[in-house]
């Protein structure tokens, strides 16, 4: 069976084409094209450019990703779509083009939540059996596990998430947006030495990040003030580089903390790590140490996967299709608010 | 375009540092891990004479931690725990002893807790139900009584000013009733009796604000509904009797809902 996906629930608007194949071999990715709205620095991305950028490249991206997957119309069996979470204006936009597709190809239409989307594809890439799941993006920080056709959330941002963190004070810092404010962050961040002190916010299984943001913002503001500042222990200039090491360092000890956590909880010894700031190397390798420490291990995947694309939206929508679930037109709307663990997962046991 | 599958992460191997001088010393009984938790790693030792057993709880350092934040992080929590037992001790909240500790080292020795976590004896008693062909929602008197059991630790500990930062079910015991009171069940063959006490302060603070009870009860609230899907329902019974525990604890519980909703205005963004 062959699905597209359709993907637009932030700053990157997506479409993949998926093959199911029967007796369980694993899924074939045909294309996954995607198409990103960057921001000047000093900027984050608004809903109406963003949706703008999404009506204005989604009919070329359909039309390249159905192309480069060699597939007709008649192959496809369903086009699936980002239902939600996500922001209003850029969710609406696609969901239109998906409902468009629909009328004109005649094809039914699935709606998937994002999230699922993250892991499902996580797990298909990776082949992680049954991991915790660590979803973390600019929109979402949740540490998931399964159980009984749901996947549970055990722990989550209780205010922004830890990319809107990183994201926020890469414009504070007013770098670059291109590729990504958090992937330029990563290339500072491995040049910082100075390990700052700042806040660490964790709640047994949740965590916290506005205050952290807060207290990053003040020490760059005192560092453009006085940009001789020297650290009182070893005596060393401090730099911006040393603010992003800190801030990583920070925040991604306390995601290692809440994920061990969870595992501890739920006896699991694998971790599956989604979501765009999932592509850090520093949070791959941090996660990776906290694993083997417990005997077990991690999978992440690459930039192709972390980051919101349309061939996971494909992929799980596929999966609810393949048991029967559809989404009629009339239903077919999209929502801000989509919690992962509102999905009934029929496709797992 | 053939998928290929993205293989487990590779890491340097972990070199461990030693542990600290307390698992070596000779009047102690050699230490034998019990359980690696989250954070610590939780041995089974004596204090002082071979017959008192007593739980030894290492913080080993955490390889993916920056050492600076790793010493503090360890040192806080183990000073922070010590703290927050003893008041509790003091105050006649059912926990664990502090015998001895080394917050630099970073270890912390207190008293040894018979029995089992709920967590455990909640999933062998629903386990015990399906066998026995008991439909589900069919209220037990003994269970609602291990709920109001718990609802009311929960709120004596509340109390005396003290929040537990991760209260879930693996962080309560349930010990063997020394006596058959009140609070304790002791009808022999039920998974269910025996005195609630909590355990692992690590994350714990004091505090006597209704937000971060409030928020408490929330983690408690997740941790229930996330492990014991089907004891769910039973969560209102632990509220319940928390209501009851002390002077303040409704307006607690007013804040829970704010806290909840908060919760779940989370899923905004994509």
């Amino acid at each position: 069976m062959i699905a597209i996906g359709l993907e637009g629930s932030a700053n990157k608007l997506g479409v993949g084409v998926i093959s199911h194949s029967p007796h369980g071999k694993p899924a074939q990715i045909l294309s996954n094209i995607r198409h990103t709205f960057v921001s000047p620095p000093g900027e984050g991305f608004l809903p109406k450019d963003t949706a703008k950028h999404h009506r204005s490249w989604v009919i070329k991206l359909v039309k390249q990703a159905m192309a480069q997957a060699g597939v007709s119309i008649a192959d496809v069996d369903c086009i699936c779509y980002t239902k939600g979470p996500g922001m209003g204006a850029p969710l609406q936009s696609v969901a239109v083009a998906a409902r468009m597709l629909s009328l004109l190809w005649q094809k039914e239409l699935v709606g998937v939540n994002h999230c699922v989307g993250h892991i499902e594809m996580g797990r298909e890439i990776t082949g992680a059996q049954n991991p915790v799941v660590l979803y973390v993006s600019g929109g979402n920080t949740q540490v998931i596990a399964y159980a009984e056709q749901r996947y549970r959330i055990f722990g989550e941002a209780l205010d922004i998430a830890v990319g809107n963190c990183l994201d926020r004070f890469a414009r504070t810092l007013e770098i670059s947006n291109d590729p990504a404010p958090g992937y330029n962050i990563e290339q500072l961040a491995k040049k910082g030495k100075v390990l700052l002190d700042l806040p660490y916010a964790v709640k047994g299984m949740d965590c916290s990040f506005s205050g952290i943001l807060a207290s990053i913002d003040i020490l760059a503001a005192e560092l453009k003030a006085n940009p001789e500042q020297r650290d009182p222990i070893t005596g060393e200039v401090i730099t911006t580089a040393d603010l992003c090491f800190s801030l990583q360092e920070t925040v991604f000890a306390m995601l290692v903390e809440i994920t061990e956590r969870a595992m501890a909880h739920v006896g699991s010894n694998q971790v599956l790590i989604v979501g765009g700031v999932g592509c850090n190397e520093r949070l791959q390798e941090m996660m990776g140490l906290m694993a083997k420490d417990r005997g077990g291990s991690v999978f992440a995947t690459d930039e192709r996967f972390c980051i919101d694309n349309g061939i996971m939206i494909a992929h799980a929508g596929l999966l609810a299709y393949e048991t029967g679930f559809r989404t009629p037109l009339e239903e077919s709307t999209c929502t801000q608010r989509f919690r992962t663990d509102e999905v009934f997962v029929k496709w797992r046991d | 375009m053939e998928t290929e599958t993205i293989p487990a992460i590779e890491t340097a191997p972990i070199e461990r540092p030693p542990l600290p001088p307390v698992f070596q010393y000779p009047s102690a009984v050699p230490p034998s891990l019990i359980t690696q938790g989250a954070e610590a790693l939780l041995y089974r030792s004596t204090y002082l004479l071979p017959t008192l057993p007593c739980a030894l709880k290492y913080r080993p350092p955490k390889p993916y931690r920056h050492p600076t934040l790793d010493l503090r992080l360890t040192k806080h929590r183990i000073l922070s725990e010590a703290r927050v037992l003893a008041k509790c001790r003091r105050e006649g909240v059912p926990v664990p002893a502090v015998y001895a500790l080394d917050e630099t080292a970073g270890w912390l020795m207190i008293e040894w807790i018979e029995g089992e976590v709920v967590r455990i004896r909640l999933n062998e008693w629903l386990q015990q139900r399906k066998d026995e062909g008991i439909a589900e929602g069919v209220d037990d008197d003994r269970l609602v009584r291990l709920m109001e059991r718990v609802g009311r630790a929960v709120g004596r500990m509340h109390a005396v000013g003290v929040v537990h930062g991760d209260l879930t079910t693996s962080n309560m015991m349930l010990r063997p009733g020394r006596h058959a009171g009140p609070d304790g069940d002791s009808a022999v063959g039920d998974v269910l009796a025996g005195d609630i006490v909590l355990i692992d302060f690590g994350l714990a603070s004091q505090s006597t604000q209704d937000e971060d009870r409030a928020v408490d009860l929330y983690v408690l609230e997740r941790a229930f509904g996330s492990t014991h899907p089907r004891a769910e329902s039973l969560f209102k019974v632990v509220l319940g009797a928390y209501g009851k525990s002390f002077k303040g604890a409704d307006v607690v519980l007013k804040r829970l809902e704010d806290v909840r909703m908060r919760g779940r205005k989370r899923s905004m963004l994509g």
